[in-house]
């Protein structure tokens, strides 16, 4: 009886003590951020590895998305006459919902898994330590270049998405099925609100953004430092960015959408 | 790869996020439409304004020149308040126009539909009354003449006509039935 509760007071106490040390970590890297002004090279290079490394996912999952929600919308709405709509719902649950998520999540399993593995075996093999050894602070040097680049590269990623996704939705919708070019375009325009529905998209993938790339870098420079440790911290980083991406999902919309 | 690479590889990311984002800036979402700065507003008084929103079309002979700008209220006269804000280039609109709310498709978004008064085309009028009288017109005339009652940023529109609620056509509909049914029971 008394082990059971010593268990389950010991698993509450690594939980909280997770959560005060990865919230210590965003505000270190927070404010050792201003040092990388001057050396926003650093910033660039891993908006490469990060961002640009990705697009290749993106573009084609996005491309793909799009066409399917044409093939599936088309069908749903041709049922009432109203396949003329057909750029609307693409366009809308797009950038309201599937750009900023979809997007997350492929940014968690691509991106995010690559930097909890990349700073776990930093860790592991003394790297950071060596660092530190030298007066080099690997939180500026290592962790913020790496957070900067995930909170850029989410949103850019989240638009490139959606965009193309209107145009797999075009391909398919107006090209193959024979929905009216003009309708597709007007009806998506006259229907889809700037701040309403893409400014806050933007702000969802932003903010999704922060939260996947803190969870990598946090289950990276938290990680046991053996092989074994590492490969449960980078599950640990898709596990609980997905999770947190589509909880925060439904949270923002009801912010955003609700009222 | 050279850090050259890297930071080129970066600046087309960077330029084609910014492009996707202007995309759906000016293709997909009505930023294009927006006419708020310019044109003059017009108030339009409606017993019944259901299903009308702001930004809800103002057209024309189906063709769009304006949008609701604001729906209110209005506590003495139990109406509803209906300021739409036309396009600037709209300014020669007779004053006895007439606004109707009307439903785009069957079960579509409200819209309100302008339609010019009997006094708009007043060339047309003088036209036509001097090829009755056998005399010549002449087309300078009627310029001056209509210029003075064309609607005006704050003029309101007295012609109008409330949007069609369903149920109500219905149990109008059901009641003239049945009171129709009950005077052949009588007979």
């Amino acid at each position: 009886m008394l082990t059971m509760l010593q268990g389950l007071g010991r698993t509450a106490l690594d939980f909280f003590q997770r959560l005060g040390r990865g919230h210590l970590l965003l505000l270190q890297i927070l404010s050792g951020s201003h040092t990388l002004l001057p050396r926003f090279g650093l910033v660039i290079k891993q908006v490469f590895s990060v961002g640009v490394l990705s697009l290749l996912i993106i573009l084609v999952s996005g491309l793909f998305v799009g066409m399917v929600l044409g093939l599936q919308g088309y069908n749903t709405l041709v049922d009432f006459g109203a396949e003329e709509s057909l750029g609307v719902v693409v366009s809308l649950s797009l950038v309201r919902e599937l750009g900023p998520v979809v997007s997350a999540l492929l940014f968690a399993g691509r991106a995010g898994s690559a930097l909890t593995a990349e700073i776990g075996l930093m860790k592991a093999t003394e790297q950071l330590s060596a660092m530190e050894m030298m007066a080099v602070d690997p939180v500026r040097r290592v962790l913020a270049p790496r957070f900067w680049a995930g909170v850029i590269s989410m949103p850019l990623l989240a638009a490139i998405f959606s965009a193309v996704g209107v145009i797999g939705g075009y391909f398919v919708g107006v090209g193959l099925l024979g929905v009216d070019d003009g309708a597709y375009w007007s009806q998506m325009q006259a229907n889809v609100d700037l701040y309403k529905d893409i400014l806050n998209g933007v702000i969802k993938s932003f903010v999704f953004g922060i939260v996947v790339t803190w969870i990598a870098i946090f289950e990276g420079n938290d990680a046991v430092p053996t092989s074994e440790g590492v490969s449960r911290a980078t599950t640990r980083t898709v596990v609980h960015s997905s999770l947190a991406v589509l909880g925060l999902d439904f949270i923002l919309t009801a912010l955003m959408f609700g009222s | 790869m050279t850090s050259r690479m890297t930071e080129i590889w970066v600046g087309i990311f960077v330029a084609a996020g910014m492009a996707a984002l202007f995309m759906l800036a000016m293709q997909v979402s009505n930023l294009n439409t927006y006419s708020n700065a310019d044109g003059f507003d017009v108030i339009a008084r409606f017993e019944d304004a259901s299903g009308l929103k702001v930004r809800s079309p103002v057209t024309m002979a189906g063709v769009r020149i304006g949008r609701v700008k604001d729906i209110r209220f209005d506590d003495k006269t139990f109406e509803a308040i209906v300021t739409l804000r036309l396009g600037k280039g709209h300014t020669s609109l007779p004053e006895d126009t007439s606004a109707s709310i009307y439903t785009a498709g069957l079960l579509g978004e409200k819209y309100v539909g302008l339609e010019a008064g009997a006094g708009s085309n007043h060339c047309e009028d003088l036209a036509l009354e001097a090829e009755l009288d056998g005399s010549t017109f002449n087309p300078a005339d009627c310029k001056s003449n209509g210029a003075s009652n064309v609607l005006h940023n704050g003029s309101v529109i007295t012609l109008t006509q409330s949007s069609m609620v369903l149920e109500k056509l219905i149990g109008q509909f059901v009641s003239k039935f049945l009171s129709e049914s009950n005077v052949e029971k009588k007979k």
